[in-house]
């Protein structure tokens, strides 16, 4: 298969079967662990077919253009570095899904199980693979997320949540620092894509920016990997179930840090800088790691600081800057996989069998359960470094690299830390054999449940540990070619000839080995003496630290919401027409000019004078009449017919069509909300607030209107009408320009306006479809009918003419609607004259008797109206035309005459059917409520009289 | 007196009308304020397309002078959208009385308590 297929079907294949997974749902756990064994399963054959290509040194990459304008590139590629993690994840993904599906018990919704397991799976498969730096941050990312959903699993327990929360917190937290970093070494490189980065080294080096993207990448490597001070998330994230432990916390997640650090060893690595930070950081890590995990009771505790102890290890092993310790460090994150996957699994199939995790309530358990004993301690064994397992050699490796290195000056520091980590790690290493499985049992009970598991459940561990010896026994026929090609592609060049063994003659690094585990067996041996000892020690606790930070950060943002949040609207309308009031001032001054421009003014006619004088008194009638509301709404309505007549005289039918009905629907729905908003308010603001916002209210009116006036003054500055004016008969097929440019020229705005519109309907009738409920439906009840009504309420003379009206009105709407095209109309208009003709029928017959007779829907208007708008944009993809052009032709019938179709006509059905509906579903909502709380009212009152008659 | 100087002073004072309404203290008030200072805004983007008397953008093969359609059109959908927008507002508002019982947005009848949020289990 070609490879460039391989690299798209990797990435995506964990991604189709979460969503395949997820789709299935229900309790079909043979499906859904089926479905991600097989996913794993395909990508690791392909991986394997890739892996002799590419470990023979060819480079794949392929890339389709994402977002050009940002340098982001859908981009993949494959070297050796890649591939071995890629196949790390596919590898150890199928072993945990496998034991994962004999480990969660009956009734767990292993759906969701499987399909965060392979959501995970992809976004760390994109992190390895990734070709271009802003992609790799946005797996990353989808890693931090989808671990999120892994450690919460149980979300029923409280420790699950929190882990999860935090390890949220610390590495999400993390990968923002990094996005940072990565995008300044973007910057600095020239491009975002990875191998124009590696191979800018000397440019990155020499930047003054170097020390700050080194920092900020580093937190990001450092806040996944787990290291020193950022550790603390990982213990916590144990409350995960042990599959999603064995997965996260041994080969993948926690090795993205150390990935990224090896990914970008070419470009970052080398300076003073890079070599004391990191190998400080490794060292105190894997030292206080390796302490903390010695006395811990909990087994998947113990697995946890011991995983961070390990992570120390390579991140110091990277921090040296030497390509021998390179190797060393790619070997040690096999051998690291293998054994530490393998021991969380065991360690899950001991809660699974014995009930607990603690050690302390368990021991001798080799006798019950021979299989699990002889895994977990071999296992365990590797994690010690002993020979002849893998581990062995590693450590051996790394312990020979600490003496080419010195710290602060001092040659004897790293190795003697660096032993005394190692003899730490045995001891904790066979501690965790020694007190599970041998000696005699401390509690009876655990121990009398304890059994070996099925097949099924040690097969992985089982896989896993047989490995980890073949390690140790045939390292160069194992992983010789592949340790060699993976450290090459590390350090940017070829190695020098390598040999793995388990014996290299006797040397200062076997001395420390043997220092080492002798050291650990006296650990092991006056462990409860130690225990003893340190249990007085002050533990800085850093699940508090978290704690307190967190509880800190989130007072200081509330204070900060109260301060400047305040529940007050009118102080924030005031603060934000102050600022732009003040931005018009400062643009006034230093724009320069004079205020009047130089063209030719229209002289005005007495009636427009009179019309203006209106216009004036209306709106100082509605500021000063503000407390007489039914009063204001009969200036407001004035206003909107002035302005209405303004565009008559202005050259635009249009908009005088579509202001005076959109003035209809407005003042009913003010009319609707007023009957049920309180009455005769008191007056509220004080009088020197008056003065002020009075101030501020004029100033902003003589800016707009000075503006408008600077404006109008000035001849147009070359617009763009002229094309759609010479353009849309011809191109359009319409002469009214203004709907052919709604339609067509700019229909791709129609069509969000319309999309906003439906949105605002379909929230309006959220908003007021649940009013019946709680607070809201109790003070509708109550509500108090104050307007004297009529008698009659609907008066036989309104329905009789709105009835006849309707047909009438309708017939009117249709021809508006027809004609848009070349004459003044059009869908918006149609819709308005239309809906109004439906509300008096709601106004005139009630709203019973009008919803009864309604057939369709306003939700069904909205969403076909949508829908034909969409189709019509799409169906002139098909004619290799733009989204949403028009076609149209002229055809000839007999008796009609000439007549035009266009497809323009079937995107106005959409707006029309939009419009409507919206419109329809806010006021009839809006009528219905008050009716609902009409009739509460009589019912009361109904109420009342019979018990006073009573 | 010319028309220029009747809709530019026409916008000015319906700005300050909806300025000084929208800082008012209740809902129904800060509503009639944004629809006056939609009037507004919806006058001044029609004036960007100049002021034409008697020349109405509908295609004619005789005709040269055209009025701007090109804000006319935008102003169209700003009108409807003026709508869908006021109509939120006021159930926004109504739904809010309905459940607090008060329609000020002063702040000062609805307490601001940071005692709500939850979930936040530290411990």
């Amino acid at each position: 298969m070609a490879i460039p297929l391989t690299l798209y079907t990797l990435v995506l294949l964990p991604f189709v079967a979460a969503l395949l997974i997820a789709g299935i749902g229900g309790n079909a756990r043979i499906l859904h662990s089926g479905i991600a064994a097989a996913g794993s399963a395909i990508g690791l054959v392909l991986i394997v077919s890739a892996a002799a290509r590419v470990i023979g040194g060819e480079e794949f990459a392929v890339a389709i253009a994402w977002v050009p304008a940002i340098g982001l590139e859908f981009s993949l590629m494959i070297d050796p570095l890649g591939l071995m993690f890629a196949g790390l994840i596919l590898g150890i993904g199928l072993l945990v899904v496998i034991f994962g599906h004999f480990y969660l018990a009956e009734g767990e919704a292993t759906g969701r199980f499987f399909a965060s397991l392979m959501l995970f799976q992809g976004a760390m498969l994109g992190i390895v693979l990734a070709g271009n730096v802003l992609l790799l941050l946005i797996f990353w990312e989808l890693t931090s997320l989808s671990s999120f959903l892994l450690i919460g699993f149980w979300r029923h327990k409280s420790e699950a949540r929190k882990g999860a929360r935090m390890a949220l917190a610390v590495t999400g937290g993390g990968g923002l620092v990094l996005i940072a970093g990565m995008l300044l070494l973007g910057i600095v490189a020239g491009s975002f894509d990875l191998m124009t980065i590696l191979a800018s080294a000397d440019v990155v080096q020499a930047s003054p920016l170097y020390p700050v993207i080194l920092i900020l990448i580093l937190i990001g490597c450092f806040t996944k990997s787990a290291q020193f001070p950022f550790h603390f998330w990982l213990p916590h994230a144990m409350a995960a179930p042990t599959p999603v432990s064995a997965y996260l916390h041994s080969a993948t997640m926690v090795k993205a840090g150390v990935f990224l650090l090896a990914r970008l060893w070419p470009v970052l690595s080398g300076t003073d800088l890079y070599t004391v930070i990191v190998t400080s950081v490794g060292l105190v890590t894997m030292t206080f790691g390796a302490f903390v995990a010695l006395f811990r009771h909990d087994l998947k505790s113990i697995l946890a600081y011991s995983t961070i102890s390990q992570l120390g290890l390579l991140v110091m092993l990277l921090g040296f800057s030497i390509k021998m310790a390179a190797v060393a460090a790619v070997l040690h994150i096999l051998n690291h996989a293998a054994f530490k996957a393998a021991l969380f699994m065991t360690a899950g199939i001991v809660d699974h069998e014995s009930g607990t995790r603690n050690i302390r309530r368990l021991g001798g358990l080799a006798k019950v359960m021979p299989i699990t004993a002889i895994i977990a301690t071999t296992a365990a064994a590797a994690m010690a470094g002993l020979p002849p397992l893998g581990g062995f050699i590693s450590k051996e490796m790394m312990l020979y690299e600490t003496l080419e290195i010195s710290l602060f000056g001092l040659p004897w520091l790293v190795p003697v830390v660096a032993t005394i980590a190692a003899t730490l790690s045995v001891g904790y290493s066979l501690r965790l054999a020694w007190h599970l499985f041998f000696g005699t049992p401390r509690e009876l009970q655990p121990y009398a449940r304890a059994h070996d598991p099925g097949v099924g459940m040690w097969a992985s561990p089982g896989v896993l540990v047989l490995l980890a010896v073949l390690m140790g026994l045939f390292p160069m026929l194992l992983a010789g070619t592949l340790v060699a090609s993976v450290a090459g592609a590390v350090i940017g060049e070829p190695l020098p000839a390598l040999d793995l063994s388990l014996w290299h003659g006797v040397n200062l690094a076997l001395g420390m080995s043997v220092m080492a585990v002798a050291g650990g067996v006296l650990l092991l041996w006056r462990h409860k003496d130690l225990l003893r000892a340190t249990a007085s020690l002050l533990k800085p606790d850093a699940n508090a630290m978290f704690h307190s930070l967190m509880a800190g950060a989130d007072t200081v943002v509330r204070k900060f919401i109260v301060a400047t949040h305040t529940p007050s609207l009118q102080r924030m309308v005031f603060a934000t027409f102050s600022v732009v009031v003040l931005m018009v001032i400062e643009g006034a001054i230093t724009g320069g000019g004079s205020l009047t421009g130089p063209r030719e003014g229209l002289s005005a006619s007495p009636i427009s004078i009179v019309a203006w004088l209106l216009l004036i008194v209306a709106t100082v009638a509605v500021v000063n009449d503000e407390r007489h509301r039914f009063r204001v709404l009969v200036y407001i309505s004035a206003i909107g017919l002035i302005i209405a007549l303004a565009f008559v005289q202005f050259s635009a039918p249009d908009l005088a069509l579509t202001q005076i009905s959109v003035e209809v629907v407005t003042i009913l729905l003010l009319l609707m909300a007023l009957n049920l908003l309180p009455k005769a308010p008191p007056l509220l603001s004080s009088s020197p607030r008056k003065w002020r916002d009075g101030a501020l209210a004029c100033l902003g009116g003589l800016l707009v209107g000075g503006a408008a006036w600077a404006m109008l003054t000035r001849d147009p500055n070359d617009p763009i009408s002229s094309y759609h004016l010479a353009n849309s008969y011809s191109g359009g097929g319409g002469t009214n320009v203004v709907n052919v440019t709604l339609v067509d020229f700019r229909a791709f705005d129609t069509l969000g306006e319309i999309i906003v519109l439906g949105i605002a309907g379909i929230a309006i009738f959220a908003l007021l479809d649940t009013t019946s409920r709680g607070s809201a439906g109790a003070r509708l009840r109550t509500w108090q009918e104050d307007v004297l009504h009529s008698p009659e309420s609907h008066p036989i003379m309104f329905v009789m003419s709105t009835r006849i009206l309707l047909p009438l009105v309708l017939s009117a709407g249709i021809y508006m609607f027809l004609r848009g095209h070349n004459q003044p109309g059009g869908g918006f208009i149609a819709a308005l004259v239309v809906a109004i003709a439906f509300l008096l029928q709601y106004l005139a017959s009630g709203f019973d008797w009008t919803d009864a007779r309604r057939r369709i829907g306003e939700h069904t208007m909205i969403a076909f109206g949508v829908l034909v708008a969409m189709v019509t944009g799409l169906g002139a993809l098909i004619f290799d035309a733009n989204f949403l052009a028009t076609a149209f032709d002229y055809f000839t019938l007999p008796l009609i005459g000439e007549f035009e179709l266009a497809t323009a006509v079937l995107f106005d059905v959409g707006v029309f059917c939009v419009v409507f509906g919206a419109v329809m579903l806010a006021l009839a909502q809006l009528s219905h409520i008050s009716q609902r709380a009409a009739r509460a009212h009589q019912a009361q009152l109904e109420e009342e009289k019979a018990e006073g008659s009573r | 007196m010319t028309l220029e100087f009747l809709v530019a002073s026409a916008i000015g004072v319906l700005v300050a009308g909806g300025i000084y309404m929208a800082l008012r203290g209740r809902t129904f008030q800060v509503v009639l304020g944004l629809t006056l200072f939609s009037y507004a805004v919806n006058l001044f983007l029609f004036a960007s397309g100049r002021l034409t008397v008697n020349r109405p953008p509908i295609w004619s093969k005789t005709v040269t002078e055209y009025a701007d359609p090109l804000p006319q059109a935008l102003v169209l959908t700003a009108i409807v959208i003026t709508f869908g927008m006021t109509a939120f507002a006021v159930v926004l508002a109504l739904r809010s009385f309905l459940e607090t019982g008060s329609d000020q947005v002063d702040g000062d009848i609805v307490p601001c308590d940071d005692q709500q949020s939850d979930g936040n289990d530290t411990g």
